[in-house]
C-alpha cells in the first residue's frame, strides 16, 4: 500500500486495488443469489395454478397501501414503528447501497439523477437513515433478548426458539449499516484532511466515523475505507444469499406477496382453479394432501412469513390452547419446502402433510374467524389453506366422528341436527306466533319480494328461534313483503364447505338456489352472518343479501323504524362483532348505529372490537367439533365484556349467541352478565303504532318463546 | 302338549345370576303348570355349589360338567346342549353377553324358532308363543308370535320378570355330563382382561348422579360433578358418555360397564336403553330427568321430570346445598 | 383375506322420530331417513382395516330390494370392493332364520375367510350372525370389540363382557363374528365418494341363482312374526313431577331426603 494520501484520487486508488476482488464478489454473490432464488422457485413451478394476474390497478393500489405504506404495521405500536423505520430506511438506502457496490468496480459511478445537489441531499438523508436503521437494530436486539415479547416465543412442540437466528440477522444488518457508515465516514475523513467540507450530517453514524478518523493517518483511513467497503460488500451479499434461508426472505418476497394477495374477502378458493363445477369429478382428488397440492401463491406465503407472531397472537384457537398456531402453519410448511427442495441434491415430494408436519386436530381447530389474515402485515392467507387441507382429509375419510354425524345429518336431513325437514318452518308457524306476525312460506305459487333466509340453527334451536321471530317481526313492522322457505330451505352449507365437504356443499347450494329462485324473491335478508356470507360469496346467481342489522339501520334512516327509550338503565351494553359480519364483510357500523339509535342505551366498546373482535368459538359445524382446549373462546370473550364494564353482550349471530350464553354459565357469571341478539333488542324497542293482534300483550319477547337450552 | 321348558343358568364363582330365578318365573308364564328344568354347565366345586343353589327354584337341575366348561364358552356349551336337550324343547336364556353368543346358533342346531330380548310373555295359543319385545332402542314396543311347534330358544331381558320366589321343596340334580360325549369347537377361551380401575369406584356409592348424552358436552360434566359433590355422591354415566371420552370407562353403568346397586340413582339426560339399565341391580330409587317426555327411562323410574338437565341440575345443586346447610358456592 | 360383511339398511335412530302411524299398526314410515345399521358400519371399517394390513378384499352383502342398494354403495365408497344384493319376491316376510339361510346360500357360492355382521340392528334381535355361523358350522363370537389376525387360519378376538371386561378368545378361520360399536373409528364417506361409485354394478342374485328352496324363505317359512307395534304407557313407572322448575326441585329434594339421598 502506498502511504500518505495527497489527493482524493489516492483514496480512490485504495479501492482500485481491490477491484478484481470486488468484482469477483459481485459475480459470486449475484450467481449464488440467482441460483438460490431459482431453487426456491422450483416448487412453485410445480405447484397448482393460481390466477392472480388480473386487476392490476387494484393490486398495485394494495402494494402502495400495504407494502409501501406499511399499513398494518402500526397495529402493534412498538414493533410497527420500528419496522416502518427500518423499512423506510431500507427503501431510502437501496440506491445508496447499489451505488456503493458499483463504485468498487467503477469508481466514478453515480446514480443517474443523484449527482450534484440531488446527490448531496440524498446523501444527507441516507446518512441519517443508516443511523436510524442501526439504532433500530440495537433496539430490536435488546427487545428480543431482554424484553422478549410473548408472541415471539416458540412453544416446545414447535422446536427451539428462533431468537438466535433473529438476533443473528439483526446483527448482520447492523454490521451492514456500520460498514456503510465506516466507508462513507472514512471517505469524508480523507476529504476533510484535504480541506474539503463534506458530511455535515452531525450525529449520524458516518459522521461519527468521520470525526473519529479525523486525525487518523492517511494509511489508517485508507485501510478502513477499504475495509468498510469490503465489509459492506461481503455483508450485503451474505445477507442477500442468506435471506432466502429463513424468515428474512420476506424482504424479497413481500412486494410480490402483497401484489398477488387475495382481493376478495369472505370468498373461498375453489377446489381447483380453472376447473368448473361440472368437471370436478374428473379430478383425482380434492384438497391438499401433499405440499405440491398447494398453489404457487400459497407456497409464496410460506416463504414470506416473517415469523412476527401477530397472527397467532390474535388467533382465538391459539389463545384457548388448541393445537393451532397459524404462524407455525407457515413456518412448518416453509421448513418442509426447504427440506424437500434443497439447494443441493434432488427434490423429494409426496409426503402427506397431515402426519408429516400437521396434525389433524391442528387443522380442525380453526374457526375460520380470519383474525390471522386481518393481522398479517404481509397479507399471508390462511383460511384457504386450512379449507384445502380439510378437503384432503375429507377425501381420505379422516373426519372426527362428531363431525361425521353432523355432516351425515346435513346430507340426509338438510341440517346438522338431524331434525325433520318438514319441521324447519315450525318456529314461524306456531299458532301463537302467527297471531302476532304472519310469516308466509314461499314457493313457486306463493312468492314474495324479500326472502328471510333463516338457516338451520335459528330454525331448529329453541333458544335461537326467538331470533327468527324477532327478525320476522321487524320485517313485518317495516312493511316488507317477505316470507321464508320453510321445509324447502336447507342449511346454507357455509361450514359444510369450510370443513372441506365441497360436494355436499354443492348439493345443498344447488337445492337452496333453486328454492330461492322459485320464491321469486329479489332480495334476501338474514339474521345469520354465516348464511349471509354464504349467500353473498359462496352462492352465485342469487339475489343480493343483507344482514338484519343493515336492514334495521336503513329503516331507521327512512323513519320506518323508531325506537323507544331503553328501560332498566343499569344496563351497559357491549357489542360483539361476529366474525362473519364484521371482519369478513366489513359490517361494523350498522349494528352500532342501531344500538346508538336506542335512546338511553349505554354502550361501551370492548378493547378487541371491529376487525380485532375475538371469535366466540365458531359457528355451524364447529359447534359439533370436540376440540382439545384449555378454555372456551366464549369464556374469554365474556370476560372481555366484563372488563369493558358491560353487563349485557349484544350479538348479531345465533352462533355467537349460543357460545356466549353457554360461556356466561361456564364462567359463572349468570345473573351478572346477559346476552341479547341485536334483532331481539331492536324488536323489543320498536315503537309500534298499532297494538299487536292480541290486546294487552306487551311488546317484549314473551318468555314462553324462549325455552331454556 | 306343551313342550318341555328348560332354562339356562348363568353363574360365576359358584353363585347364580339373578336371571336364574327370573327365567324360572318367565317359564311359568309360558307353562303355568309344569316346572322348568335348569341347565347348568361348568366344572368343579363351583358347579356343585350352583346346582345346590338352584334347588329351591327348580324341580329338576341338569348338571353338565366338563373341563371345557370351566369358563362359559358358548361355542362349547352349545354343542353340549344340543346333545343333551330333547327335541322340541323350549329353552330360555338370559339376554346378556353370553346369551346372545349362545342362543341364535343353538336355535339353528335344535331346528327351533328363535326370539330374543323378550320382556313380556302373553301366553301360548295353539302352536304360537306370543311375546312382547321392543325395537328402536326402546322407543317402540311390539307383539311377536313365535311358532314353537318344533321348539324355541327364547332370550329373556334381565330384570323384565320378577324373580320366582324360592320354595322349600328341593329340586333334583341330574348329572347329564356323560350324554355330552366328545365335542370340539373352533373357538378357544384364552383369558379375561379386567377393565381398568378408575379413580372412583361407582359400585361402592349409595347415591349416583348418572349422566347420559343429554349432558351434551365435556365441560358440562362439571354440572353433574357439582351436584354429586353436594349430595356426597359419585358421578357415573351411560355408554355414549364414555364413547365420547367425556368420562372414563370405569364410570360406565351398564351391561358392558359396571353393575351398581345404589340406594338412589339419578338418571340425568339418559334415555334408558336396556343395556344401561341392565347395570342397575337391586331396587334403587330412580329419578329420571330428561328433555324428552317419551324417553324409555320414564318407564322404569320412580320419579320423572321433563326438563333440560343443564338448567335443572344447577338449581337442584343449589337447593341440595341449602337443605344440607352447606355454604353456597 | 376375503371378508364378507353382512349389512342392513335401517331407519337411522338419531335422525328420525320413531312413532306409531295413524292406523296404529306400524311405525310412521313417511319421511324416515335410512342409513346403514351403525354396528354394520363399524364391521365394514374393521374389515377394511384388516385387509389394509393383511391384503384381500371386502365384499358387502344385504338381503332386500332396490332401496337397499344405496347402503351397499356407501360401503363401496368407503372401500368395499364389491356390493351384493340378494333379492327375490319370495324373500318377503322372512324372519331372521330365513335371512340367515339366504346369506348362507350366498356364502357357499364364494370362498370367504371371515364373515362379519353388526352385533344387532334396530330390532335388537342380534341373531343373524349366530344363526349363519351355525348353519355354516363355522365358529362364532358375538359382541367383538377387537380383532387381531394371527395368520391366515386363526384370529385372536376380544369380546365385550360384563363389567367392561374383555374376554380374549382364539378362533379358527373361517368364522363369523358380530361386531360391537366402538371397535374402531369409521372413516367418513363423503358425497363425492358415493358419487364415484354411483355406476359401479352391484351383483344381484335371486332365489334361483342361490338355489334356495321356497320352504326356507319368506313368510311361509318364517317362524317368528311381528304382529304389531304399540307404545307402552309413557311414564308408566314414574311419578312425573309437573310443577315449574323451582317446584320440581323442591319436591325432588324432599323425596331425596326421604329416600336417604341426602345424608
Amino acid at each position: 500500500m502506498v502511504g500518505g494520501i495527497q489527493s482524493v484520487s489516492q483514496l480512490t486508488s485504495w479501492l482500485a486495488q481491490g477491484r478484481t476482488l470486488f468484482f469477483t464478489i459481485h459475480i459470486l454473490g449475484i450467481t449464488c443469489f440467482a441460483y438460490i432464488v431459482a431453487r426456491r422457485l422450483a416448487p412453485l413451478v410445480r405447484a397448482e395454478r393460481d390466477p392472480r394476474f388480473d386487476r392490476l390497478f387494484e393490486r398495485a393500489g394494495r402494494v402502495l397501501k400495504f407494502w409501501l405504506g406499511q399499513w398494518k404495521h402500526p397495529r402493534y405500536k412498538t414493533a410497527g414503528i420500528l419496522h416502518v423505520l427500518i423499512f423506510s430506511g431500507f427503501i431510502l438506502l437501496a440506491l445508496r447501497a447499489f451505488t456503493v457496490l458499483i463504485v468498487g468496480v467503477s469508481p466514478n459511478f453515480a446514480m443517474p439523477g443523484l449527482s450534484g445537489e440531488a446527490g448531496r441531499v440524498y446523501e444527507t438523508v441516507t446518512d441519517y437513515a443508516a443511523t436510524v436503521v442501526f439504532l433500530c437494530m440495537i433496539f430490536a436486539i435488546v427487545r428480543r433478548l431482554v424484553f422478549k415479547p410473548a408472541r415471539y416465543a416458540v412453544p416446545a412442540r414447535y422446536g427451539k426458539a428462533h431468537t438466535a437466528d433473529a438476533v443473528f440477522l439483526l446483527v448482520l444488518i447492523a454490521i451492514l449499516m456500520v460498514a456503510d457508515s465506516l466507508f462513507e465516514g472514512a471517505k469524508a475523513a480523507a476529504y476533510a484532511q484535504e480541506g474539503a467540507v463534506t458530511l455535515a450530517t452531525v450525529g449520524s453514524l458516518p459522521w461519527l466515523f468521520k470525526t473519529a478518523l479525523a486525525s487518523g493517518s492517511a494509511a489508517t483511513i485508507g485501510r478502513l475505507y477499504f475495509a468498510g467497503y469490503l465489509l459492506h460488500e461481503i455483508t450485503f451479499y451474505f445477507l442477500l444469499c442468506y435471506r432466502p434461508f429463513g424468515i428474512q426472505f420476506h424482504v424479497e418476497t413481500s412486494l410480490f406477496n402483497v401484489y398477488f394477495a387475495k382481493l376478495d374477502k369472505g370468498t373461498l378458493k375453489p377446489v381447483r382453479w380453472g376447473v368448473t363445477d361440472d368437471h370436478l369429478d374428473q379430478l383425482k382428488y380434492f384438497g391438499v394432501k401433499r405440499f405440491e397440492d398447494f398453489t404457487w401463491k400459497h407456497m409464496l406465503d410460506f416463504y414470506s412469513c416473517a415469523d412476527c407472531g401477530r397472527c397467532s397472537d390474535n388467533c382465538p384457537a391459539n389463545a384457548v390452547g388448541r393445537p393451532l398456531s397459524p404462524r407455525f402453519l407457515s413456518i412448518k410448511a416453509r421448513d418442509y419446502a426447504f427440506r424437500h427442495y434443497p439447494m443441493l441434491g434432488r427434490s423429494s415430494d409426496g409426503q402427506p402433510l397431515i402426519g408429516a408436519i400437521y396434525s389433524e386436530d391442528e387443522i380442525w381447530s380453526c374457526t375460520t374467524c380470519g383474525a390471522c389474515e386481518e393481522e398479517c402485515p404481509l397479507l399471508v392467507e390462511y383460511i384457504d389453506k386450512i379449507v384445502d387441507l380439510r378437503r384432503g382429509m375429507v377425501e381420505d375419510g379422516n373426519v372426527p366422528q362428531s363431525l361425521q354425524k353432523a355432516l351425515k345429518a346435513s346430507e340426509s336431513r338438510g341440517n346438522p341436527y338431524g331434525k325433520m325437514e318438514k319441521k324447519r318452518g315450525d318456529w314461524a308457524n306456531a299458532r301463537s306466533f302467527q297471531q302476532i306476525c304472519q310469516v308466509r312460506t314461499l314457493d313457486k305459487k306463493n312468492g314474495a319480494n324479500t326472502l328471510f333466509f333463516v338457516d338451520s340453527i335459528t330454525s331448529y334451536d329453541e333458544r335461537m328461534q326467538s331470533i327468527g321471530r324477532a327478525t320476522a317481526k321487524i320485517l313485518e313492522h317495516a312493511g316488507e313483503d317477505f316470507g321464508i322457505l320453510g321445509g324447502m330451505e336447507k342449511d346454507s352449507g357455509h361450514e359444510v364447505r369450510r370443513f372441506g365437504e365441497e360436494t355436499l356443499f354443492a348439493a345443498v347450494r344447488e337445492h337452496n338456489a333453486n328454492a330461492i329462485k322459485a320464491s321469486g324473491a329479489t332480495r334476501i335478508v338474514t339474521a345469520d352472518p354465516h348464511a349471509y356470507n354464504a349467500l353473498k360469496h359462496d352462492y352465485t346467481g342469487v339475489p343480493p343479501v343483507e344482514h338484519i342489522s343493515q336492514f334495521i339501520a336503513r329503516e331507521l334512516n327512512s323513519g320506518k323504524i323508531k325506537f323507544k327509550p331503553i328501560e332498566n338503565s343499569g344496563k351497559v351494553y357491549a357489542y360483539h362483532d361476529p366474525c362473519y359480519l364484521g371482519r369478513h364483510n366489513l359490517v361494523y357500523d350498522e349494528p352500532r348505529a342501531v344500538l346508538d339509535a336506542i335512546p338511553g342505551l349505554k354502550r361501551v366498546e370492548m378493547k378487541r372490537s371491529r376487525d380485532r373482535s375475538f371469535c366466540c368459538g365458531g359457528g355451524g359445524l364447529m359447534m359439533f367439533y370436540e376440540p382439545k382446549e384449555e378454555q372456551r373462546m366464549g369464556v374469554k370473550r365474556v370476560q372481555m365484556a366484563a372488563e369493558a364494564g358491560a353487563n349485557v353482550i349484544v350479538t348479531a349471530c345465533p352462533f355467537c349467541m349460543a357460545n356466549i350464553e353457554d360461556a356466561i354459565k361456564v364462567a359463572g357469571l349468570e345473573g351478572e352478565m346477559a346476552a341479547i341478539d341485536l334483532a331481539e333488542l331492536a324488536d323489543q324497542q320498536i315503537v309500534r303504532q298499532s297494538p299487536p293482534a292480541e290486546p294487552g300483550r306487551a311488546i317484549e319477547i314473551q318468555p314462553e318463546f324462549v325455552v331454556g337450552r | 302338549m306343551m313342550p318341555r321348558i328348560f332354562t339356562y343358568v348363568v353363574h360365576k364363582a359358584g353363585a347364580i345370576d339373578d336371571s336364574a330365578a327370573e327365567l324360572a318365573a318367565a317359564a311359568r308364564k309360558i307353562d303355568p303348570i309344569a316346572s322348568p328344568t335348569a341347565l347348568v354347565a361348568g366344572w368343579g366345586r363351583h358347579l356343585d355349589a350352583v346346582c345346590a343353589a338352584l334347588r329351591p327354584y327348580y324341580a329338576e337341575v341338569w348338571k353338565i360338567a366338563g373341563e371345557n366348561f370351566s369358563h362359559p364358552n358358548a361355542e362349547w356349551i352349545r354343542k353340549a346342549l344340543v346333545k343333551v336337550l330333547p327335541p322340541g324343547s323350549i329353552v330360555l336364556v338370559p339376554h346378556d353377553h353370553f346369551g346372545i353368543d349362545l342362543s341364535p346358533g343353538l336355535s339353528i342346531k335344535l331346528n327351533a324358532a328363535y326370539v330374543s330380548d323378550v320382556l313380556g310373555i302373553k301366553g301360548v295359543e295353539a302352536n304360537d308363543l306370543k311375546v312382547v319385545r321392543q325395537e328402536f332402542g326402546g322407543q317402540i314396543s311390539a307383539h311377536v308370535r313365535c311358532d314353537i311347534s318344533s321348539g324355541a330358544v327364547v332370550t329373556i331381558r334381565p330384570g323384565a320378570f320378577e324373580p320366582l320366589d324360592s320354595s322349600p321343596a328341593e329340586g333334583v340334580i341330574i348329572d347329564k355330563s356323560c350324554a355330552v360325549g366328545t365335542i370340539s369347537a373352533g373357538r378357544r377361551y384364552l383369558q379375561t382382561l379386567l377393565a381398568e380401575a378408575g379413580d372412583v369406584d361407582i359400585t361402592k356409592h349409595e347415591v349416583l348422579v348418572s349422566i347420559g348424552r343429554g349432558i351434551q358436552d365435556k365441560e358440562n360434566v362439571a354440572i353433574a360433578e357439582e351436584l354429586a359433590e353436594a349430595l356426597g355422591a359419585a358421578v357415573s354415566c351411560s355408554r355414549p358418555v364414555v364413547d365420547a371420552k367425556w368420562l372414563e370407562k370405569s364410570r360406565q353403568v351398564g351391561s358392558s360397564g359396571k353393575t351398581v346397586q345404589p340406594k338412589v340413582y339419578l338418571a340425568c339426560g339418559i334415555s334408558g336403553a336396556f343395556q344401561h339399565l341392565a347395570g342397575i341391580k337391586g331396587k334403587p330409587f330412580i329419578v329420571a330427568i330428561n328433555k324428552n317426555p317419551r324417553a324409555p327411562i320414564f318407564q322404569v323410574a320412580d320419579v320423572g321430570i321433563v326438563d333440560d338437565i343443564l338448567e335443572f341440575l344447577p338449581e337442584l345443586t343449589h337447593k341440595v346445598r341449602e337443605a344440607r346447610g352447606l355454604p353456597a358456592k | 383375506m376375503e371378508i364378507l360383511v353382512c349389512v342392513r339398511r335401517v331407519p337411522d335412530t338419531s335422525e328420525n322420530e320413531i312413532s306409531l302411524n295413524r292406523a296404529g299398526n306400524d311405525i310412521e314410515r313417511d319421511e324416515l331417513v335410512y342409513s346403514i345399521n351403525e354396528a354394520d358400519n363399524y364391521a365394514v371399517e374393521e374389515a377394511l382395516q384388516i385387509v389394509a394390513k393383511a391384503g384381500g378384499n371386502v365384499t358387502v352383502v344385504t338381503v332386500g330390494g332396490e332401496d337397499d342398494e344405496e347402503v351397499l354403495r356407501r360401503e363401496m365408497a368407503m372401500g368395499a370392493k364389491q356390493g351384493v344384493l340378494l333379492t327375490d319376491s319370495s324373500f318377503d316376510g322372512s324372519d331372521g332364520r330365513c335371512i340367515a339361510a339366504i346369506l348362507k346360500a350366498f356364502v357357499q357360492m364364494g370362498n370367504y375367510d371371515l364373515i362379519l355382521t353388526g352385533v344387532q340392528a334396530e330390532d335388537g334381535a342380534a341373531q343373524v350372525g349366530g344363526m349363519l355361523a351355525a348353519m355354516l358350522d363355522y365358529p362364532f363370537a358375538s359382541v367383538v370389540n377387537g380383532i387381531e389376525v394371527l395368520d391366515d387360519r386363526k384370529l385372536v378376538i376380544s369380546r365385550e363382557v360384563e363389567g367392561g371386561n374383555k374376554e380374549i378368545n382364539e378362533t379358527d378361520l373361517p368364522c363369523v363374528l358380530s361386531i360391537q360399536t366402538g371397535i374402531n373409528e369409521p372413516r367418513y364417506v363423503g358425497m363425492r365418494g358415493i358419487r364415484a361409485v354411483a355406476s359401479v354394478p352391484i351383483q344381484t342374485y335371486g332365489a334361483e341363482e342361490l338355489r334356495l328352496d321356497a320352504g326356507h324363505v319368506g313368510a311361509a317359512a318364517a317362524k317368528v312374526k311381528r304382529l304389531d307395534y304399540f307404545v307402552a304407557e309413557v311414564g308408566g313407572g314414574a311419578e312425573m313431577l309437573d310443577g315449574d322448575r323451582e317446584q320440581n326441585v323442591e319436591k325432588l329434594v324432599e323425596l331425596l331426603a326421604a329416600k336417604g339421598g341426602l345424608k
